[in-house]
């Protein structure tokens, strides 16, 4: 496994608890990518991210709690809770 | 890397408002077909649009000012997409559409629409219960509301989560 760039985005009260709508991080899966996020983010983000409602989408596909191993520019979204209607 | 995704022609994501009419007209026809030939198959069809009200549990009457509707081009549409597919699954669907607004919006202003023909009045009644009742828990839009001033991010409400459970139950 190498480290692959990856763009990251947060969306809505994440947006505005993490104070950006995206970046772009060097990791070579979730874990890697949490770590990189961690030496990026104030305390206070992390612990906005590592909310239990928030859903992680990686190419627009959500995870389910499984880890993810990235290619080169694959998109992860932070997504707190949606509601449409 | 996100694939470019074929669109879904069942599916409008916009920020401009609506009309329930051509969409209704749209139901009548034979999908696709221009110009339109009347689907002489259909023999239901049922139009669900929900407003921007003025008003939720905190705030009264006339208080709210704004809703902000905001969504993840691509995964939005994709999200309302796996909705409409497990519809057809389970009603014989003629024909389906939602369109959804995003942006800011005014109270008394239109946001979404749902509309589903059948040929009977009971599957159109239901998937289009069913597609709505999906869109307030499964739809990845986030709303931000104005009030008095005040910014809040709606979630879903229980009642919400509870209707889309019993759809679960049901099936």
């Amino acid at each position: 496994m190498t480290m692959v760039a990856i763009k990251v985005l947060f969306f809505a009260s994440l947006r505005e608890q993490i104070g950006m709508s995206e970046l772009e991080v060097k990791a070579k899966n979730l874990s890697g990518l949490m770590q990189a996020l961690a030496d990026t983010l104030s305390v206070d983000g992390m612990a906005h991210l590592r909310a239990e409602n928030v859903r992680i989408a990686v190419n627009h596909n959500l995870l389910e709690g499984e880890d993810c191993v990235f290619s080169p520019g694959d998109e992860v979204a932070f997504l707190p809770p949606v509601t449409g209607g | 890397m996100t694939e470019p995704a074929q669109p879904d022609p069942r599916v409008t994501i916009q920020v401009e408002d609506f009309s329930q009419d051509a969409v209704y007209r749209a139901m009548c026809s034979i999908p696709h077909s221009a110009p339109a030939v009347v689907a002489t198959n259909v023999g239901a069809v049922v139009t669900f649009v929900g407003l921007v009200r003025d008003r939720n549990a905190v705030a009264s009457q006339g208080e709210v000012d704004t809703l902000t509707l905001e969504h993840y081009p691509g995964m939005t549409e994709a999200s309302i997409s796996k909705i409409l597919d497990k519809a057809e699954a389970q009603w014989p669907i003629l024909n389906c559409r939602v369109i959804h607004r995003v942006g800011t919006m005014a109270p008394g202003e239109q946001i979404v629409l749902v509309a589903v023909a059948s040929a009977h009045r009971n599957a159109a009644f239901a998937a289009a219960e069913y597609i709505m009742d999906y869109l307030k828990t499964d739809a990845v839009f986030w709303k931000r509301e104005v009030a008095q001033g005040q910014a809040t991010w709606v979630q879903s409400t229980d009642e919400d989560q509870s209707r889309a459970r019993a759809w679960r139950q049901k099936s």
